[in-house]
C-alpha cells in the first residue's frame, strides 16, 4: 500500500469517528452559547450557568456546547438552539431572564420565544433567516463559516464538517503542486500589506536549507481590530490546518503560533487544538501515515505592536528585543534562527484549507481580479451593529456601513471611516461607493491593514483622530530609526498644537512634508505607514485643520481647548437646577432672572451639565471657538 | 576576492563584490552622510537614515549601508529626493540633540558638524520643534562622561562595548524614550564599566567623551 492510500484510509476512519460524535449531538436538543471574548464580556458565562442550572432543575436532557463568535458581537450574549421539529434559532441580547425563559418555554414547552429571536440559521417558514437580512445577502462566509457553530475545543466537530480533509488531500500531492495551487489562487496576505502568499511560499520552498519554519502571526495589535482573536477562539483548527499545509508545502517540520499574551482565551484554545491534533495523528511524527512530520508550539508575545512586523517578531522569538531589521534578507530566505521562514497572518492561513480543497479557480470566483476572495472586517466605532463581517473583496463601504453595520446610531450623520488601523487612513463620504480591495484602498490613501474599520460620525474631529493614531504609533515605535522615532514625534507635537488652537499657518504643509519623508525614509512597515492617518485626513478634511489653525475653531466640537459650554438663556427652565447639581466644580450659578449661567473661569469642560440638562429643554450647548460665549453674553 | 566596477557620481570605482555600497564609496573618497554604520558588521543597523542614495533602476532612494555593490551599478549620492530625505533625517536628529557646539569637547570633530558642512545644512533647527528630553549628564565614571541629551542613538557604543569592552551598554525603552544606558539603568560608575574608553572613540557626537586631558 502506498503512502497516499494510507493517508486516505487513516483519514476516512477519523472522519467516520468524528461524524458519529457530531451526529450524536442531534438526538436531542442542542444549545450553543457563544463564549468567545466578545460573548464573555457581555456575560455569556453567566448565561451558560443559568441554562445548565435550569436544564438540571427541570430534568431536561439536552446538549450544551460552548462555541465561538458568529460575528454578531453587538448582540452578545448569543444563544442558538437546535430543537428537533424546529429550525435552528439564534437568540441575541440574551439576559439571565431570557435564558431561563428559553429553557422553560422552548425546551420544556414548545414555544420558541420568537420575541427574543434574532434570526434562524436556515431558511424556514417560521422565523426569518440570517440570509434574509440585507447583511446576509452581502456576507459570504469562507473562513468564518464554522465560527460560532462548532465547539472550538472539540476536534471532531471540525473534522465532521469537512475539516482536515484539505491537509489529508495535500499530503497525497507533491509539495510543489500545493504551492502552485496557492499561487494560482492569487491569495494575498491578510495581515495588511497584501503580499502574494504563494510567492512567499515558493521563495521559502526554493531557499536552500534543511531546516525551515512556519509561523502563524497572531500578534493582532490595531486598535479596534479583533478578527484574528475571534477566529482563533472560534475555530483554531482551521488555522492549524492551514499552518500544517504551509509547512508541508515549504518543507518545514516545525511551526509556531505567535499569539499576543493579551489573548489568553485564544492561547488556551489553540493549545487545546494542538493537543487534540496530536492525539488524532494530525500533528507529530508521520502525520496520517504520510511520512511527513510536523509539530507546533505556541509563543506568547508580550504586547509590542511592532512585533507584528515579521523581522521584529522573529527577533522577539529569538530572545532579542522586538526590533525590526532591514529587509532583505526576507524571512522567507533567512528568518527564525537564520533559517527560511514563512510568516502568515491568521486569516491568510485560514483560507488555505479552503483553497487547497476547492481549488484556485473556485477562490478566484469571489472578490476582484487583483484581490480574490473575501475580506474580514471588524466593525467598530459609531455603527449600530458592531462585530465581524466577511464580505467579498470589492464590496462597497456603503454596503458595509449601512447594510452590514445598519448605519450610524442616534440619528447622527456619517463622517468618515478609518480603515486599516494606525497604518490606514480615513475615507470620507465621497468614498462610500468605492469597491474596496487592497489596491483601491491604497490608491485612496488608506490601507486594507488587518481589516479594522472604525466608523466616525459628525461628532468626531478629524484632527483629533489623526492625533489619536499618531499618538499610538509614536508610542509603539521601537525607536530604532530616526525617521520613525523622531518624525512621528514631531508630527504628534504639531497635531497636539493644532488641537489646542496653537497651530501655525505653515503647519499643514510641514505635516505633509514630514509625513512623506517618514513614509519614504523609515526602516520598517510601522514607520512607512504611520503617516497615513495624517495624510488622509489632510487630503479629505483639510478644512477642519484650517478651522483649527485660522479660527481656533473645532468644527466637530470635540477638542477640549477649543470649545466652551454655554447655557441658552431662552431655553433654560428657570425652576430646574439639574445642571447646578451635576457640576463637580460649582461653576454654574443662577443669575438675577434665575437663568443658569456657567462661570467659564471655573468650568472644567466635563460635559456633566450637558448630560444633566433634561432632554425637553436641551439648554446646554457647546460653542467653538470659546470666545463665542462672550459674544453671546453681550447680545443678551 | 572578486571585484566589481561601479559608477558613483560619474566616477568609476572598484569594490569587493558583495560589499555594501556605503563602504565602497567612503573607501574611494566619496562622502555619504552616516552615523550608525560600523565597518565589517554583517547586519547593518540602518537606523540613522542618513546614507540615502539613488541607484539607477531603483524606483526610490535606498540606504547605501544596506545595498551590496553589483557590477555596473550606477549610483548618485545626490538628487533632490535624496537631499530632502537626508535633510529631514538630519534636522530630526538635530531637533533632539542638545546643541552646545561652542563648549562641546567634540567641537570640530563631530559627525553632525561634518554632515552639515558637506551638505551645507544649517546647524540650527528651523522648520521643526525642539524635542529636548530632560536627561541628566552621567559624570559618575572616572574616565567617561555621558551626556544622553546629545546621543543620536546610532548604537556604535553598544557595539564597541560588546566587542571590546565589558558589554555594559545597551538600549532601553522604546520610541522617543529609547536611550543608551547600562543594565538596570545605573550610573556608568556603578555599572561594571572597566573604563576602556572604546565607546568614546566610536561615538560620532559629543554624547560619550573621555575625561583625560
Amino acid at each position: 500500500m502506498n503512502s497516499s492510500s494510507i493517508v486516505a484510509e487513516t483519514f476516512v476512519k477519523l472522519q467516520q469517528k468524528s461524524r458519529t460524535a457530531w451526529q450524536s449531538l442531534r438526538d436531542r436538543s442542542l444549545i450553543l452559547v457563544g463564549t468567545a471574548t466578545c460573548g464573555r464580556a457581555a456575560g455569556a458565562l453567566e448565561i451558560l450557568k443559568v441554562i445548565k442550572g435550569e436544564l438540571e432543575r427541570r430534568g431536561i436532557d439536552a446538549h450544551v456546547l460552548e462555541v465561538g463568535c458568529m460575528g454578531h458581537c453587538y448582540a452578545e450574549p448569543m444563544v442558538t438552539i437546535y430543537k428537533p421539529g424546529f429550525p435552528p434559532i439564534c437568540y441575541g441580547y440574551v439576559t439571565e431572564g431570557i435564558a431561563g425563559r428559553l429553557v422553560q418555554d422552548f425546551l420544556a414547552g414548545d414555544d420558541p420565544c420568537l420575541e427574543f429571536a434574532l434570526a434562524a440559521l436556515e431558511a424556514n417558514d417560521m422565523v426569518p433567516a440570517l440570509t434574509d437580512f440585507p447583511r446576509g445577502m452581502i456576507e459570504k462566509s469562507i473562513i468564518l463559516d464554522k465560527c460560532g457553530l462548532i465547539d472550538p475545543e472539540q476536534i471532531e466537530h471540525y473534522i465532521a464538517l469537512g475539516g482536515y480533509a484539505a491537509l489529508a488531500g495535500a499530503l497525497t500531492r507533491e509539495p510543489d503542486r500545493v504551492v502552485e495551487e496557492i499561487k494560482a489562487s492569487g491569495l494575498r496576505g491578510r495581515g495588511g500589506a497584501g503580499f502574494p502568499t504563494g510567492r512567499k511560499w515558493e521563495t521559502c520552498r526554493l531557499a536552500p536549507g534543511e531546516e525551515k519554519f512556519v509561523i502563524c502571526n497572531a500578534d493582532e495589535g490595531d486598535p479596534g481590530a479583533f478578527m484574528d482573536r475571534a477566529i482563533l477562539e472560534s475555530n483554531p483548527h482551521q488555522v492549524l490546518e492551514g499552518l500544517a499545509i504551509a509547512a508541508y508545502a515549504v518543507g518545514a517540520r516545525r511551526g509556531y503560533f505567535y499569539i499576543r499574551a493579551e489573548y489568553p482565551l485564544a492561547v488556551e484554545r489553540v493549545k487545546k487544538a494542538l493537543e487534540q491534533a496530536r492525539q488524532y495523528g494530525l500533528l507529530g511524527d508521520n502525520v496520517l501515515g504520510s511520512g511527513f512530520s510536523f509539530d507546533v508550539d505556541v509563543f506568547q508575545g508580550s504586547g509590542a505592536f511592532v512585533c507584528g512586523e515579521e523581522t521584529a517578531l522573529i527577533a522577539s522569538m529569538e530572545g532579542e528585543p522586538g526590533i525590526p531589521r532591514h529587509r532583505p534578507p526576507f524571512p522567507a530566505t533567512a528568518g527564525l534562527w537564520g533559517k527560511p521562514t514563512v510568516i502568515d497572518n491568521v486569516k491568510t492561513l485560514a483560507y488555505v484549507p479552503h483553497i487547497v480543497e476547492r481549488g484556485a479557480q473556485w477562490f478566484r470566483e469571489t472578490g476582484t481580479a487583483g484581490s480574490p476572495g473575501t475580506a474580514v472586517f471588524a466593525l467598530a466605532g459609531k455603527v449600530v451593529n458592531t462585530g465581524l463581517a466577511e464580505v467579498p473583496m470589492g464590496t462597497t463601504l456603503r454596503q458595509l456601513v449601512y447594510d452590514v453595520g445598519s448605519g450610524i446610531p442616534k440619528g447622527k450623520s456619517f463622517k468618515a471611516v478609518q480603515i486599516g488601523g494606525p497604518s490606514g487612513g480615513c475615507l470620507p463620504e465621497a468614498a462610500l461607493d468605492m469597491p474596496i480591495d487592497f489596491d483601491s484602498l491604497s490608491q485612496a490613501g488608506a490601507m486594507m491593514g488587518s481589516g479594522g474599520m472604525v466608523i466616525l460620525d459628525e461628532d468626531d474631529c478629524m484632527v483629533e483622530v489623526a492625533r489619536f493614531f499618531l499618538d499610538f504609533t509614536q508610542k509603539e515605535s521601537c525607536g530604532k530609526c530616526t525617521m520613525c522615532r523622531l518624525g512621528t514625534r514631531q508630527m504628534l507635537e504639531i497635531l497636539e498644537a493644532i488641537t489646542k488652537g496653537q497651530g501655525r499657518p505653515e503647519d499643514i504643509d510641514l505635516l505633509l512634508e514630514l509625513a512623506e519623508d517618514v513614509k519614504a525614509g523609515s526602516l520598517c512597515g510601522l514607520g512607512k505607514t504611520a503617516p497615513n492617518p495624517v495624510l488622509s485626513t489632510i487630503r479629505y478634511f483639510r478644512d477642519e485643520y484650517e478651522a483649527h489653525i485660522k479660527e481656533h475653531r473645532c468644527p466637530a466640537l470635540m477638542c477640549q481647548e477649543l470649545i466652551a459650554y454655554y447655557i441658552l438663556p431662552e431655553k433654560c427652565e428657570r425652576s430646574c437646577d439639574a445642571c447646578v447639581g451635576s457640576c463637580p466644580v460649582e461653576a454654574i450659578y443662577s443669575n438675577e432672572d434665575r437663568i443658569k449661567v456657567i462661570d467659564q473661569q471655573k468650568c472644567v469642560k466635563c460635559a456633566s451639565c450637558l448630560e444633566a440638562c433634561p432632554p425637553q429643554y436641551k439648554a446646554v450647548i457647546k460653542l467653538s471657538p470659546p470666545e463665542l460665549v462672550a459674544e453671546r453674553g453681550r447680545k443678551v | 576576492m572578486k571585484t566589481v566596477t561601479l559608477t558613483i557620481d560619474g566616477r568609476t570605482v572598484q569594490a569587493r563584490e558583495g560589499e555594501k555600497l556605503l563602504w565602497a564609496a567612503l573607501e574611494n573618497g566619496i562622502y555619504i552622510p552616516n552615523l550608525c554604520a560600523i565597518p565589517g558588521v554583517k547586519h547593518p543597523a540602518a537606523a540613522c537614515r542618513l546614507c540615502f542614495v539613488e541607484i539607477e533602476g531603483y524606483p526610490r532612494p535606498v540606504t547605501a549601508c544596506t545595498e551590496p555593490v553589483v557590477e555596473g551599478m550606477v549610483v548618485s549620492t545626490r538628487s533632490p529626493r535624496v537631499d530632502r530625505l537626508v535633510y529631514t533625517a538630519f534636522e530630526l536628529l538635530l531637533s533632539n540633540h542638545r546643541l552646545d557646539c561652542a563648549s562641546c569637547p567634540r567641537n570640530r570633530s563631530c559627525e553632525l558638524q561634518r554632515i552639515a558642512r558637506e551638505r551645507r545644512f544649517s546647524l540650527r533647527v528651523k522648520r521643526l520643534r525642539k524635542l529636548e528630553r530632560n536627561l541628566q549628564v552621567d559624570d559618575s565614571s572616572p574616565v567617561v562622561r555621558y551626556d544622553p541629551g546629545k546621543c543620536v542613538l546610532c548604537g556604535r557604543c553598544v557595539w564597541a562595548c560588546r566587542e571590546k569592552g565589558t558589554g555594559v551598554l545597551g538600549f532601553a525603552r522604546r520610541g522617543f524614550e529609547r536611550k543608551v544606558t547600562t543594565f538596570g539603568d545605573v550610573p556608568l560608575g556603578q555599572s561594571g564599566c572597566n573604563g576602556c574608553g572604546e565607546c568614546t572613540r566610536v561615538c560620532p557626537v559629543g554624547a560619550l567623551t573621555g575625561k583625560e586631558a
